[in-house]
């Protein structure tokens, strides 16, 4: 369980650029909730993943992550129990190790990183069904550098990488974005499986108003700092992704983009 | 005479490709433009001259010059990664500082080993016989550096090897897996410029001399065999790119002993390494302008 009370964040403070964007800010997200948030630019959203990771800092408020406070905690110390998925499929992977390797060392998280052998020969069967699942054919190509593969098939395997180890909460910062439509399918498929095959809570910020919809079990839409609309249950589909995309528009509107 | 000529260019290929297999780690795998090697190399003449002079075991004290550049290297690692200084900065003031420390390790600027004085030369001269003793020195230095090479492609095959190499090429994803990147930098850079150490440490027994402006160009010359190993040799598949920097420094080593067989004064080479230097960025930027390189020296 993840929760943020009355938290507080300006940017470019006492400067003229200075911006509120969360005055007095509250989420709260129960163990197993697949959480979807949508909104316009500059809502908040990836500052919202970015203040949960660690990555960025708040002016006040709490954040709770399973009953703890982790205001103070560093962002790779956060890391033992969130698991995250960036934008950019060069960030989830290690593009001069291959495949092997990178899986090895997601699958170490949490333990030490020692002097013994870092390929992990023993889970390599299981890597390879983790891999058949895309229908890639990565499973062939274990010693592949990272680096080589398409953007698609390094979010795939970022994302297999991000929940090897399961995290009490997994970011996705919109994970699909800079896929083509097809590979940003298979991602999303790949993550709704993940998400409930491990039972994972997850916090999925995406611009796709279908996926925001159709995949997780609540939705939120953001606006400048403030949650504006959040649902769950039938209600969330009940509503219709057209109301959804009305309510979008005028707030895009008023933002002028 | 070329028989001799290819063995001191071996000599010198095999012990300064220990010092090139540092800076492969920081350049290559780190990505951080590490100058501390310009001092690490003479701390390990120093270290080593020192503890030759005082009768110490000359295979221990390669050991010693190893940990003491491991130290120096830290050193650098802390100043970017808990005093925020910028990388580049880093390594220039532990080169400065162990300037003065080098100087104060051994007491003067220059010294040489009493001729009575045990190193790892001296110990092993006994097996070799006749016409081979003249391998003797080489035969030495390429076990060691062989040693280096072996450890360095088994630690980066390790679960704290594969973290080293994934700082350098993708920091948030060491942050995402728990770890602190700091502290692998710091990991790397001591690694590094223990490696550094040790070939001075090596270069020591073998020349006999402590000077203390000898490190001046030393990363320029790691660097050159570190671009030549890793371009040039990096073709050839099965071989690890460490081999390849090593035979980089040979290749190097070749060149100038031949540009100073042709006449080259001896005060010249440094400028001229500097401009076969930038030819050779140029020509590797030239040709590999579509592939991604893996030495990334600029943008």
């Amino acid at each position: 369980m993840i929760e943020l009370s009355s938290i507080y964040k300006t940017f470019n403070h006492g400067t003229i650029d200075e911006k509120v964007l969360f005055n007095n800010f509250n989420l709260k997200i129960n163990d197993d909730e697949f959480v979807a948030v949508i909104g316009s630019n500059g809502s908040g959203k990836t500052t919202l993943l970015n203040i949960i990771s660690g990555s960025t800092d708040v002016d006040g408020g709490k954040i709770l992550l399973g009953g703890r406070e982790i205001n103070k905690m560093k962002d790779y110390k956060r890391a033992f129990k969130i698991g995250r998925v960036f934008q950019d499929p060069a960030l989830g992977t290690c593009p001069s190790m291959t495949i092997w390797e990178n899986l090895s060392i997601a699958d170490n998280k949490g333990k030490r990183f020692g002097l013994s052998f870092g390929l992990n020969r023993a889970r390599k069967d299981f890597y390879r069904t983790q891999l058949e699942f895309l229908g890639m054919g990565l499973e062939d190509r274990l010693n592949t550098p990272a680096g080589t593969l398409s953007g698609g098939q390094r979010q795939a395997l970022a994302m297999i990488m991000a929940t090897l180890v399961r995290p009490d909460l997994l970011l996705l910062d919109e994970h699909t974005a800079a896929l083509d439509p097809k590979a940003a399918d298979i991602v999303m498929e790949l993550t709704d499986k993940l998400v409930n095959e491990k039972k994972i809570t997850s916090l999925m910020v995406t611009h796709n108003l279908r996926y925001a919809v159709e995949y997780g079990t609540r939705t939120i839409m953001m606006h400048d700092g403030d949650i504006i609309m959040d649902v769950s249950g039938a209600e969330r589909t009940d509503i219709g992704i057209d109301n959804y995309l009305k309510v979008f528009n005028e707030i895009s509107l008023e933002k002028g983009n | 005479m070329i028989e001799l000529l290819i063995i001191g260019i071996l000599e010198q290929g095999f012990i300064y490709g220990i010092m090139a297999m540092g800076v492969y780690i920081t350049y290559t795998i780190l990505d951080f433009p590490d100058l501390s090697v310009d001092g690490t190399f003479p701390l390990g003449i120093a270290v080593c001259f020192v503890l030759i002079r005082n009768s110490v075991n000359p295979w221990f004290a390669l050991l010693i010059a190893f940990a003491a550049g491991c130290v120096a290297g830290a050193f650098t690692g802390i100043f970017n990664v808990k005093l925020k200084i910028r990388n580049l900065l880093c390594g220039i003031l532990t080169m400065t500082a162990l300037y003065s420390i080098n100087y104060g390790i051994v007491g003067k600027a220059s010294d040489f080993l009493l001729n009575n004085s045990v190193t790892i030369f001296s110990q092993t001269e006994f097996l070799f016989k006749g016409h081979a003793a003249f391998y003797s020195k080489l035969a030495v230095i390429i076990v060691i550096a062989l040693i280096a090479k072996f450890a360095l492609d088994w630690y980066m095959r390790t679960k704290s090897g594969f973290l080293l190499r994934s700082v350098g090429d993708n920091e948030s994803l060491v942050i995402t897996l728990a770890q602190n990147p700091g502290t692998i930098k710091i990991i790397g850079l001591s690694i590094a410029n223990g490696l550094v150490a040790l070939s001075g440490a090596v270069y020591c027994q073998y020349s006999r001399a402590f000077n203390v402006g000898s490190g001046t160009g030393t990363v320029v010359m790691g660097l050159a065999a570190v671009i030549i190993g890793v371009t040039v040799f990096k073709k050839i598949k099965f071989m690890r790119i460490t081999t390849g920097v090593i035979f980089g420094m040979i290749v190097y080593k070749a060149c100038i002993s031949i540009a100073l067989a042709a006449g080259l004064r001896s005060q010249d080479t440094n400028l001229m390494i500097t401009i076969l230097f930038i030819a050779t960025l140029v020509i590797n930027e030239f040709f590999l302008k579509k592939k991604k390189s893996g030495v990334r020296l600029h943008d």
